[in-house]
This record gives structure tokens, C-alpha cells and sequence, in this order.
């Protein structure tokens, strides 16, 4: 900040109020200065220190940064297979859940937008399970999922069906967890879908009904195209989401990442290798590749949205 | 409008007006399916609530009995006198309140701050640090753990309320949405109150705070339900039985306590208490917030 003002009072005869500006710079400076050192120090200080950390032999159990092992951790880290499966269920768990997360949402806000009555009721089913913390959804999808005496299985068994195993089949394990996440986070994209509704204008679908358009007609020609960037913006914040997905995984297998590993994902590997085997240089090397996947998809969807902009 | 619209369809619509009576009547129709269909769903996404609470209420050995049973023989709220005894929900609870408080707090003076300056001040660096602040919202904190970890750990913080709070306060999107509400607002406030001497401290806590009552409100609620919420720092940082959230805390009920189902149920229910009101007390301000930042 001094620095800043420095060179000003060198020289105040060049400037017309000097003093007046001067305290002006002073006061902005010191506007921004409390977040911009919690920022320094809790996202940008963690992003230096896993770079460096990411060269050493970093220990959680020995002070200091350990000895220098050059780019051995990335090479450890490309050539493990529990890497490239906690990774590969990261994106299968996205391309899985994402579609139902767009496309359910979607039709349940233009099912709901045009009711007169009772959207308070929908907002509080699809919304309410989005505000709960995530060791509430596991408590209770523990519970649901559980064999014998838990109520999904209970029903499978009132229509006589066996229990398919919802937490202990290597296969299903991780579709369980898209169900979880489903039911959680379905409220979020499905208030933005019915705010994007809202600013729809009205006579676009009077004018299509007074040319007969039938109401699947309306919600194809009219409704999806103008909530095209709703839809983009729905689809990338899910994306990003979804590759930072840990909290259900952790809670709902108990820390396991699932029979035989067969559903850990990204943040669960780091956290496994990073703290539990306490090797924090090889789990910020990790935590950087993930880093870097989801910034790229970050970058691509602003220049998808710059595009978007600059073509309506 | 609807005279406007009247008067187009005779152009391009006219053959199409015979189909309109046939296409008019399925359709009332199947808006009606379509609503008792959405209702369906509404209402199956409240059972997993609804049997979490129905279970809490249970005594124990009713809730292992097969067939699965939504009928309470005997009602009782022993689980959630259990849960207050055999788990440290109560001191939890304080953790969240104490933790989600402070860091809500700080996250709106820091932020509506920064906001105010990167709006109405001119000093040196500005665009860098509006630059900063911009990449900062794609950096995904929940990658830094690991380093965040170590950095706590190098200076003996790990288990307090310091590591619990303060990284949770830098949140460069709520800058942004007080940047982008002070750009809105008129700057004539602000010119006239300086002309007249007042300090830009006055001026932000005089005009530009209380003007921002919508903003702050909307980061207010969400940082709260969002600190409140939030598992994986709190779980990292908070090892000691008494420093945990609740969010911590529940993650051990869940693997903890082996199968007394309806304890794992009423601390379901307690852990979503808070939330619930949150919600009921301010549904429009979170609807409103959802759809604005997210669409912004």
C-alpha cells in the first residue's frame, strides 16, 4: 500500500489535489487489503504450496518439505492404475448423473412454471433436500439402502423381487451413488431452470397457441432454445461439481471408496493417499492434475459463453 | 400483447386452423397428466425424509422389523434423548453456530468491502486485483486440501476455530456479486457525501451498505447454509471430538455407533433441523439468490 503512494509525494506539484487523491488510493487499498490477505493466504499460498510440495517427498508426519524428487511423483502418479480408476469413475460418475441432472430439473420446472397454485410445494420436495448437509443425505441413504430391513429394499421385496445390493455390488455401488446425488442436488438446477422460464416472454406462447401449436411443440421450439444458456450454464456448473464429488462417496461407503475400491473418486484418492498413507508431496501432485482438469473445463465454458454472447 | 398476437396468426396460420380444435382438447389433457405426474415425483422425493423422521420416532427393535413398515407401535422420542447422551451433538451444534457465524460475518464485511472499492475507488492495481479476484472464483478450494492441510499443520493451528474459520472466508464470487450490485446502484450518493468531506468509510458504511440490503442478504444466507454444510475441511481440520461440526460430527455417527437405526435417524433429523428453518424463514431470498448469482 505505502508503496503505492509513494512516488505521489515525490512529486506534488505535478498532481491537482495531491492529498485528496492520495488518501483516495490509500483508502481503496485498504478496502481490499483484508480479503485480498485472506485470499493470498487460504487459495493462493495452498496453490504455491502444492507445486513446490508436489517436487518433494512432503510427509505429514516429518516437519519441513523432505528431499527433492524432481517430477518422480507425477510419474509415480500417470503410471498407477488406482489413479486412473479413482479418475475414470470421477468422469463416469459425470457422464452418468449429468444428463438426469439437466434433464430432469428441466422438465419438472416447465411441468411446474405454469401452475397458478402450489409451486411453494414443488420448490420445498426439489429444493428442500439441496440445502441439507451431506452427512444428513448419507445418514439417511445409509438407512434406505440398507439390506433387510431398509425401506428400498423392503419394497423390492413386497413385489417379491431379491436384494440387488445397493452398497456391496462392485457394479452398482457407484449408480447408488448417482441416485443419492440425484435426489440431493436436483433442487439447484431446478430453480435456475424455473427462474430462466420466468424471463421468457409470455406472448411468445400465446402467439404459438393461437397457431395451434400443441404444448410439446411450444416446449421444443420455444422454451429450450431461449433457455439455451441456462442450459449451458446448468450443464458446466454440474460438470465442475461433479468432478469435485467426495463428500456422499466418502460418508456412504464409510471411507472405503466402495467394494474393492470400485467406487473412489478423484478427491477420494487424494484424500487416501495425501493423508491416510500421509504422503502430502504425491497427494498434491494429484490434487494438481485435478486442479487443472477443472480449471480447462472452466476456461472452455467461458469461451463458450463469450461465444454464445457474441452470436445472439 | 394479445391483441398483437391476435392479428399474426391469419397470415402463416390459416390452414392450421382446423387443426387447432383437435389438437386443443389432448392437449388440456395431457397438461393434466403432466401435473399429476410432477406431483407423483414431488412426493417421492419427500419419502426419504419422511421415513428418516418416521424412523426416528420409532422405538429401536421396531425399526428392524421385516416387512418394512411406515406404522409407529410405539411412539417415542428416546433416539433423540440418546443422540444428546451417547454423541456430543450439543457441542457440535455450538461448533456450527459459532463457526458459520463468524465466518458469515467476515465474509460479508470482507467482501462487500472489496466490492464497494473495486466499484466506487480509483487506486493503483485495481485491475489487477479485479483480475484476481475474477480467476480466483474458477479455483476449486476442495483441490487445495492437501496443501491447505499442511499449511495449518506447519503452524500448529489444526483442531482450532482459526483453521476452521478463516479459510472459509476468502469467497471471490461473493466480491463479484457486491462489485456487480454496487455498479448498479447510482454514484451521485457517494460524489455528493465526498464533495461533502465525509471519508470513504462513511460513505461505505453510511450509503453503500444499507443500499446493498438485497446483496447482503442473499451472500449472508448462502454462505451460511454453505459454511454450515460444509464436510471436507471441517473433517480434515477438526479431529478432536469437540472441535467437529455437525456435518463432522453426524460423518461419525454414521460408522460410529454401529446399527441403532434410530439414533443414526434422529441425528438425520437433528442435523437438518437448522437447515429447515434457514429454508422456511428465507426461501425467497435463497430462490432469488440461486437464480441471480447463477445466471450472472
Amino acid at each position: 500500500m505505502s508503496t503505492a503512494a509513494l512516488p505521489r509525494t515525490a512529486r506534488p506539484v505535478s498532481r491537482p489535489r495531491p492529498g485528496r487523491l492520495r488518501a483516495g488510493e490509500l483508502a481503496g487499498a485498504g478496502f481490499v487489503a483484508p480479503f485480498l490477505v485472506l485470499y493470498a493466504l487460504f487459495l493462493i499460498l495452498p496453490l504455491v504450496l502444492a507445486v513446490i510440495m508436489s517436487l518433494f517427498n512432503t510427509s505429514l508426519v516429518i516437519p519441513g518439505l523432505g528431499t527433492f524428487v524432481g517430477l518422480k511423483n507425477y510419474g509415480e502418479l500417470f503410471s498407477d492404475d488406482y489413479f486412473w480408476q479413482a479418475m475414470w469413475h470421477t468422469v463416469l460418475f459425470t457422464l452418468v448423473s449429468t444428463p438426469f441432472l439437466i434433464v430432469l430439473p428441466l422438465l419438472f420446472a416447465i411441468a411446474v412454471h405454469r401452475l397458478s397454485h402450489g409451486r411453494w410445494f414443488f420448490r420445498l420436495a426439489f429444493f428442500l433436500p439441496y440445502i441439507l448437509p451431506s452427512a444428513v443425505i448419507a445418514l439417511i441413504w445409509t438407512f434406505m439402502y440398507e439390506p433387510a430391513y431398509g425401506l428400498l429394499d423392503g419394497i423390492l421385496h413386497f413385489f417379491g423381487l431379491g436384494a440387488p445390493g445397493w452398497l456391496s455390488s462392485t457394479t452398482l455401488t457407484l449408480y447408488s451413488i448417482v441416485i443419492v446425488t440425484i435426489w440431493w442436488t436436483i433442487g439447484f438446477n431446478f430453480v435456475l431452470f424455473v427462474a430462466g422460464l420466468q424471463d421468457i416472454p409470455r406472448d411468445l406462447y400465446e402467439a404459438a397457441e393461437l397457431d395451434g401449436a400443441s404444448w410439446w411443440a411450444q416446449v421444443r421450439r420455444i422454451t429450450i432454445p431461449m433457455l439455451g444458456r441456462t442450459i449451458t450454464l446448468v450443464a458446466v456448473l454440474q460438470v465442475i461439481a461433479s468432478l469435485k464429488i467426495f463428500d456422499q462417496v466418502y460418508l456412504i461407503t464409510q471411507g472405503g471408496g466402495g467394494p474393492n475400491f470400485s467406487a473412489r473418486v478423484a478427491l477420494e484418492y487424494i484424500y487416501d493417499y495425501g493423508f491416510t498413507s500421509g504422503r502430502v508431496g504425491y497427494g498434491s501432485a494429484a490434487s494438481l492434475v485435478l486442479f487443472v482438469v477443472i480449471l480447462v473445463i472452466s476456461f472452455a465454458w467461458l469461451a463458450l459463453v463469450r461465444r454464445q454472447e457474441k452470436g445472439v | 400483447m394479445s391483441s398483437h398476437a391476435a392479428e399474426t396468426p391469419s397470415r402463416p396460420a390459416a390452414p392450421k386452423a382446423r387443426d387447432r380444435q383437435l389438437v386443443q382438447r389432448p392437449d388440456v389433457l395431457f397438461r393434466r397428466c403432466v401435473t399429476g405426474v410432477v406431483i407423483a415425483l414431488a412426493l417421492l422425493w419427500l419419502v426419504p425424509v419422511a421415513w428418516a423422521l418416521d424412523t426416528s420416532l420409532k422405538a429401536e427393535p421396531d425399526t428392524i422389523k421385516i416387512p418394512v413398515s411406515w406404522a409407529i407401535p410405539h411412539l417415542t422420542l428416546s433416539a433423540y434423548s440418546l443422540d444428546f447422551s451417547a454423541t456430543d451433538i450439543g457441542r457440535w451444534y455450538i461448533n456450527s453456530a459459532i463457526v458459520a457465524v463468524i465466518v458469515t460475518v467476515l465474509t460479508v464485511f470482507t467482501a462487500s468491502m472489496a466490492g464497494y472499492a473495486l466499484s466506487r475507488q480509483r487506486f493503483r492495481g485495481k485491475p489487477l486485483v479485479y483480475a484476481a479476484i475474477l480467476a480466483g472464483i474458477m479455483i476449486p478450494p476442495q483441490a487445495l486440501m492437501v496443501p491447505l492441510f499442511r499449511e495449518f499443520q506447519s503452524v500448529h493451528l489444526i483442531n482450532t476455530y482459526w483453521a476452521l474459520i478463516l479459510p472459509q472466508v476468502p469467497a471471490p464470487i461473493a466480491v463479484f456479486i457486491f462489485k456487480k450490485f454496487f455498479d448498479g446502484q447510482p454514484i451521485e450518493l457517494d460524489q455528493a457525501a465526498r464533495v461533502d468531506g465525509a471519508s470513504w468509510w462513511t460513505c461505505y458504511r453510511r450509503i453503500g451498505l444499507p443500499l446493498a440490503r438485497s446483496a447482503v442478504s442473499a451472500v449472508a444466507i448462502f454462505t451460511f447454509v454453505w459454511t454450515w454444510n460444509n464436510f471436507l475441511w471441517p473433517f480434515l481440520s477438526a479431529t478432536n471430538q469437540n472441535m467437529m461440526t455437525i456435518p463432522v460430527g453426524l460423518g461419525t455417527v454414521i460408522s460410529g455407533t454401529g446399527i441403532i437405526n434410530a439414533l443414526q435417524m434422529a441425528s438425520a433429523v437433528l442435523g437438518a433441523l437448522p437447515l429447515v428453518m434457514v429454508f422456511l424463514l428465507g426461501q425467497r431470498q435463497i430462490v432469488e439468490g440461486v437464480a441471480g448469482t447463477g445466471l450472472k
